[in-house]
């Protein structure tokens, strides 16, 4: 297979894991290191830089349209962001330390785990509690609903936290953004409304990812030429229409040159 | 600035951040397929090519340009933090200038490691 045939498969790839990760909330990035890795014989680790790559472009395409309709919790996100880039940055160090083998493993109890929490049902109801730490940090806030302003209450701010570090260092050790733990913290133990646990987890996913970024760039985890197909497909299931049209038309460019050498014997 | 108008900015500033990372490395892409689309792929045995900023200047252009378009990608959360932090700021919110402080100094740490 050569590189252009390489990149086709990539694009297609990712733009399916794009969007299963859009309609499972599972994010792009659980669904590329995989395919990358088992369909494709990518090494593990510039499967996960490109994954993490992904990640922030698709976290931030789509924060972009939540935070303008208000879902997102600007407070809480940007205090929970303190635990998952410590987390990011120590799971991006651990990296190295860790056998491949046993990041395979991990990747995989966590996506089963991810696939699992994805068919939880989530909280709609606001249960009633008080935590003077929510209240200190004014994380209490609102959210659009169909008749008003919905306002909720933060819980147990200090277990929400801790979790968030954990979600953190998953995100740096294996490349993702970690969206399906970092709602169950939000949603289970901080008791945020649905809606506004996973816009404002999805606002914190693209800071945590270019937390572990830095590390990753350095420890040669990112490869461009193999993170080049995988981000604009990925995040292009939250762009505009103009743009899905250019990356639909470099597409059908790329499909165009392979039918082309296929047929004049080019490909090997 | 009222919530609403700050969360508007922010969007605004994600939305172009990521809208023009993704052209630059889109640029970089086809250049790189056009000139070695025939190459193999290298992609299964861990030798990078990329380690930290500083390879920028030994990479080919169309990987340079791709690379530049990822970096881009890395600084939007990052603009974004700025700008909240100076949106705390100006509402002399000093607790959340401080939490907000803190999150940039770990991303200012990590995106630093890779420089050196």
């Amino acid at each position: 297979m050569n590189l252009l045939t390489f990149s086709g498969v990539v694009y297609a790839i990712s733009a399916l894991a794009g969007f299963l990760g859009a309609l499972t909330g599972l994010g792009g990035g659980v669904v590329v290191t995989p395919a990358l890795t088992l369909l494709l014989g990518v090494d593990l680790r510039f499967a996960m830089g490109a994954s993490l790559v992904s990640v922030i472009a698709t976290s931030s395409g789509a924060a972009a349209a939540y935070v303008k309709e208000g879902f997102s919790n600007i407070r809480v996100g940007m205090f929970l962001e303190i635990a998952t880039t410590l987390g990011a940055v120590a799971g991006a160090h651990l990296v190295s330390a860790v056998p491949t083998s046993t990041l395979a493993v991990i990747f995989g109890l966590v996506l089963l785990y991810s696939a699992w929490a994805s068919l939880h049902k989530m909280h709609e109801e606001q249960a009633a509690c008080s935590d003077p730490l929510a209240a200190r940090l004014r994380l209490d806030s609102s959210y659009p609903g169909p008749h008003g302003f919905i306002r909720y209450q933060v819980c147990r701010v200090k277990a929400g936290f801790g979790l968030m570090f954990g979600a953190g260092i998953l995100s740096g050790l294996l490349g993702i953004g970690s969206g399906a733990m970092k709602v169950i913290a939000m949603d289970q133990v901080m008791r945020i409304p649905f809606k506004a646990s996973t816009t404002t987890s999805n606002f914190m996913i693209g800071v945590t990812a270019a937390a572990s970024a830095g590390v990753y760039l350095s420890r040669g985890y990112i490869e461009p030429g193999l993170a080049m197909p995988v981000i604009p497909m990925v995040s292009s299931a939250n762009l505009s229409r103009e743009l899905r049209l250019v990356f639909a038309g470099v597409v059908g460019l790329l499909a165009a040159e392979m039918i082309y050498n296929g047929v004049t014997g080019g490909l090997k | 600035m009222t919530d609403e108008r700050l969360e508007q900015i922010v969007g605004n500033l994600l939305r172009a951040g990521v809208v023009s990372a993704a052209a630059v490395v889109l640029t970089g892409g086809v250049w790189r397929l056009a000139v070695e689309g025939f190459a193999q792929p290298h992609y299964g045995h861990f030798r990078p090519d990329v380690l930290g900023v500083r390879s920028l200047g030994g990479l080919a252009l169309p990987d340079a340009i791709i690379l530049v378009g990822l970096l881009a990608l890395i600084a939007t959360p990052l603009a974004r933090v700025v700008f909240t932090l100076a949106a705390f700021a100006l509402r002399r919110d000093w607790m959340y200038v401080a939490i907000t402080a803190i999150v940039l100094i770990v991303l200012l740490y990590s995106i630093g490691t890779s420089w050196l």
